[in-house]
């Protein structure tokens, strides 16, 4: 699985097939296919976004502005089940150099189920070393959580990550 | 309301360090209720900064996903000695600042 996404994403930088990608903007007849293909494996669209809820697409679409968001450079690191929902580790790493010609201006984690999607939104001055941010999110219930980071260049990274989580953050003993 | 800014005591000059925040705070959702049963306010740490020598290093816009106590971690790599300098505000327009010398012991 592993070998043929990469193998896909090598692929999908080949210019002729660069070439294909650009003309599935435009109803061009049979190039559309074999680029739809090839950019599936590497962007949002027609990934995991189909399963979320509507709100939820809306609002990854305004922060990205409606860009495609490439599922590559984004590490993502939540533990597979959070016992408490209260407080769950998260580390998101990218790979970019950090520096003045390649660094990542904005950074941000969404979750697909809390009733505020936005966990935390982050701006960083280019500190020369790899991007390496942990924090502690609370989470209602399991879901899948995103971290968005846009370099320099204007283009969207993403990863995303799903969580089981047995107790939600967002009720009490009064409930 | 306390903070800390936590540094690696074994650092060097022009090194990748990471640094550590930690603050104070109840980061109430305004979802929960008090023993009572009567509604808690939401009151989050909305923005949060981190300067170095007047350099603003990390600019972060929490919410009520925020864990309480936030914590914050990350890399930087550092040319000269300085100051850090946190600062932080909440809902209720709280402020609050807290500062940590990082000195490196092999040049200055």
């Amino acid at each position: 699985m592993n070998f043929k996404r990469q193998t896909l994403a090598k692929l999908a930088n080949w210019p002729i097939l660069a070439l294909c990608r650009s003309m599935i903007i435009k109803p061009a007849g049979l190039v559309i296919p074999l680029g739809a293909v090839l950019v599936k494996a590497r962007t949002v669209g027609a990934q995991a976004l189909d399963v979320e809820s509507e709100e939820f697409r809306l609002l990854f679409q305004e922060l990205t502005q409606g860009q495609q968001v490439n599922v590559q450079r984004v590490h993502l690191s939540v533990p597979r089940l959070a016992d408490n929902g209260h407080s769950v580790p998260l580390r998101v790493w990218v790979d970019a150099l950090q520096s003045e010609a390649e660094h990542v201006k904005r950074l941000i984690i969404l979750s697909c189920r809390n009733p505020r999607p936005l966990i935390a939104r982050f701006q960083f001055k280019p500190m020369e070393t790899p991007l390496s941010l942990s924090t502690r999110i609370r989470l209602n219930g399991s879901q899948r959580i995103w971290a968005l980071a846009q370099l320099n260049d204007e283009t969207w990274w993403g990863a995303h990550a799903q969580v089981e989580v047995t107790e939600s953050a967002c009720l009490d003993a009064t409930l | 309301m306390t903070a800390r800014i936590v540094l690696p005591i074994a650092r060097k000059l022009g090194e990748p360090m990471a640094v550590r925040i930690l603050i104070q705070h109840p980061m109430d959702t305004g979802f929960m209720h008090d023993v009572s049963g009567a509604a808690i306010e939401k009151n989050v740490i909305h923005s949060l900064s981190l300067e170095f020598n007047g350099e603003e290093l990390l600019n972060a816009e929490l919410g009520t996903g925020t864990a309480a106590n936030p914590f914050i971690q990350f890399q930087v790599r550092l040319r000269q000695s300085g100051e850090f300098l946190l600062k932080w505000v909440d809902d209720k327009g709280q402020m609050g600042m807290e500062r940590a010398a990082c000195i490196f012991a092999d040049r200055n």
